[in-house]
């Protein structure tokens, strides 16, 4: 009995550490490529910090309004944003090989969905960039305007602006990955169509006189009360 | 000789058959139906009176006007010099007409004339606006003898003005010309010039036409690259400029996005020039004899200019911390809390906003056009207190307060070297 109990426990613990010894060198290519990887992101960021670290990138982000608006949300200058972006996607590139290398099947599907699902999420990354410069530029050009007109509620106007650019945008970022496709859609639809009855309703009823005041502006040619100054700037 | 290739075929050869000239006039036109004749013949005029023995020509560069203006031109014609004048014309006054494309802006037509007085080797040169009710044939005289007997390169205009016209230049550009380039030009966008066939052959050299701020606003580049390039200089009394259309506050942003952007250009092309500079503004030589007289007064609405200037403020806030010091922006929020009587924007706060606007301009803090769009409300919130303060000001006591600002740029002339070197 107790020789059957040995000769069990033996082979048990020779399987386990046939198993290890299988096992240890995986863990060990993880480690390796996990190391490396982390060189080759730290060598990349420095690379593309270098580069985008030129004058006149730095000088397009700030005419382009991007570094100030990072700045409010509490997110680095773009320089630095960007490098460590590329740090962190190419590490986890290296993280998920690693971790491939241990060989566990049960893992291989989700890391080739994972890779698969990579460049979505940067299409959609890029799609967000685009969308908060492009939001920024109306949004700053839709309260330049309205203030030079005088326009009392400018700020809130531009502040609309730049929340219905941003919503097209993240709609389209989270299009682009898949996420509750359909769900996305209705709800921006939803959103988007609310928020444009909501203005047509407060400016009909709120805003009857402004509006023919307006109209009659533009048609009548007639302004008893608000009259240009006579000034010639040059 | 400078390139032609922009220069029609037909316009090359109306140039060759005038042959040289010794005086050209360049009458640039876009749809000035009711002043060219008026402007064509003051011209003529002035040519036949004060320079009958000369050989003269008359360039019209017109935009592609739709209401006649260049037919006008063509057709315009005094019949009888001798009701006019105490002589007859000696010479043929050759005018010919081309075309150029309005959108791609002013400096089109001052390139061509330029070109023009470069192929006909003309020995002096004058441009005049076609949208002046004012222009005499004296004005001719002016701009062109100081070129043509004094050997000066460029004479630039001065106007009897209304107190209240060209308050741009007279609170922006002109002090700012002189503190930066150190030349006291009291009309350096005027839109009259005069200028030798040398300075038209240098300005052709230069390889600047494809910039939008001397397309746009080729008059400033031209003064202040005459000054930096060390050309002759003088100034010449026109006397009074009245516009046909009557002024509207509606085309201001656009002017100063086009008037600031261009001198803030200039002074980014020239830091080289104007950075190291050291000397006192020096004076240049004025012709004419001024005069001043009642002008029509003019009608304008300080309680709405001081109103878009509060406006603008509260709501151009989160902009103008990106352009402006903190402690420049806390000023000019304070004097926006004002009452119309109170109200009053003072001359060195206006300077470090107007150095503080250069340097964000220079350093691209954000979208430059929008920079200057920002400007606006500030701009009219100077005009309210300018106004305000000159009301029964008389013309010697406005001269007094505009040299006191001038001197006021030039005081604070380190403040603007100092933020423009400082890196963003």
């Amino acid at each position: 009995m107790g020789q059957l109990v040995l000769d069990t426990l033996s082979r048990t613990l020779g399987s386990f550490l046939d198993a290890l010894a299988l096992f240890l060198p995986r863990v060990l290519s993880m480690i390796v490529v996990i190391v490396a990887g982390y060189i080759v992101a730290l060598l990349l960021k420095i690379f593309v910090r270098r580069v985008f670290g030129i004058a006149s990138f730095r000088k397009y982000c700030d005419s382009a309004g991007l570094t100030q608006m990072m700045r409010k949300a509490a997110l680095p200058p773009p320089v630095e944003f960007l490098s460590q972006l590329v740090f962190w996607v190419v590490w986890l590139v290296f993280i998920v090989l690693g971790i491939d290398a241990l060989g566990i099947s049960a893992l291989r599907d989700q890391i080739s969905q994972f890779f698969m699902f990579l460049p979505q999420i940067f299409v959609a990354l890029v799609v967000l960039f685009i969308g908060l410069l492009i939001a920024n530029f109306f949004s700053r050009a839709t309260l330049l305007a309205l203030a030079n007109a005088n326009y009392p509620s400018a700020r809130l106007v531009s502040s609309m602006v730049r929340l219905l650019i941003l919503l097209f945008f993240v709609t389209m970022a989270l299009e682009q990955i898949g996420l509750g496709r359909h769900v996305v859609l209705i709800a921006f639809s939803i959103v988007f169509g609310a928020m444009m009855l909501g203005a047509a309703i407060a400016f009909g009823l709120g805003g009857r006189d402004v509006a023919r005041r307006i109209l009659e502006r533009q048609f009548l040619q007639k302004q008893p009360e608000d009259k240009d100054e006579e000034i010639s700037p040059l | 000789m400078a390139e032609e290739t922009f220069l029609s075929d037909d316009f090359v050869r109306k140039l060759t058959a005038v042959g040289e000239v010794d005086i050209l006039v360049g009458v640039p036109t876009f749809n000035n139906r009711t002043t060219i004749a008026h402007v064509v013949n003051a011209v003529q005029l002035g040519l036949v009176k004060y320079f009958p023995r000369e050989r003269v020509v008359i360039i019209n560069p017109d935009g592609g006007s739709t209401d006649g203006t260049s037919e006008i031109v063509r057709t315009s014609s005094i019949q009888d010099f001798r009701s006019m004048l105490s002589a007859s014309p000696l010479r043929t006054i050759h005018r010919i007409t081309t075309s150029y494309r309005e959108v791609d802006g002013r400096g089109s037509a001052w390139r061509i004339i330029l070109a023009a007085a470069d192929l006909l080797r003309a020995k002096a040169c004058a441009v005049i606006s076609p949208d002046l009710e004012s222009v005499t044939p004296e004005w001719i005289e002016g701009l062109v003898r100081p070129v043509y007997k004094e050997q000066f390169d460029l004479v630039t205009p001065i106007y009897h003005r209304h107190k209240y016209d060209g308050l741009l230049v007279k609170n922006i550009i002109a002090p700012m010309v002189r503190s930066v380039y150190g030349v006291k030009v009291r009309e350096p966008v005027g839109g009259e010039f005069g200028f030798s066939g040398r300075l038209a052959c240098h300005y052709l050299e230069l390889d600047m036409w494809h910039e939008d701020f001397v397309r746009a606003r080729t008059e400033i580049w031209m003064t202040t690259r005459a000054i930096v390039d060390g050309f002759k200089l003088c100034q010449s009394f026109l006397g009074p400029k009245i516009h046909a259309q009557k002024p509207s506050s509606q085309n201001i942003v656009a002017t100063i996005q086009d008037a600031l952007g261009a001198l803030f250009r200039c002074m980014e092309n020239h830091e080289a020039y104007w950075l190291s500079r050291t000397e006192p503004p020096q004076a240049i030589p004025v012709f004419g004899f001024e005069y001043s007289s009642g002008l029509e007064p003019r009608r304008i609405n300080r309680k709405k200019m001081l109103m878009m200037f509060q406006n603008g403020v509260s709501q151009l806030a989160p902009i103008l911390e990106s352009i402006l010091s903190q402690e420049v922006l806390e000023q000019i929020r304070q004097i926006s809390q004002l009452d119309e009587k109170r109200f009053r924007f003072p001359d060195e706060l206006w300077v470090k906003t107007i150095y503080e606007f250069a340097a964000s301009y220079h350093h691209s803090v954000m979208n430059r056009e929008h920079l200057l769009q920002a400007l606006t409300p500030i701009y009219r919130g100077r005009i309210c207190s300018v106004v305000s303060e000159d009301q029964r000001a008389d013309a010697e006591q406005i001269e007094q307060k505009l040299e006191v600002l001038c001197r006021e740029f030039e005081r604070l002339r380190p403040y603007l070297v100092e933020r423009w070197a400082r890196k963003a």
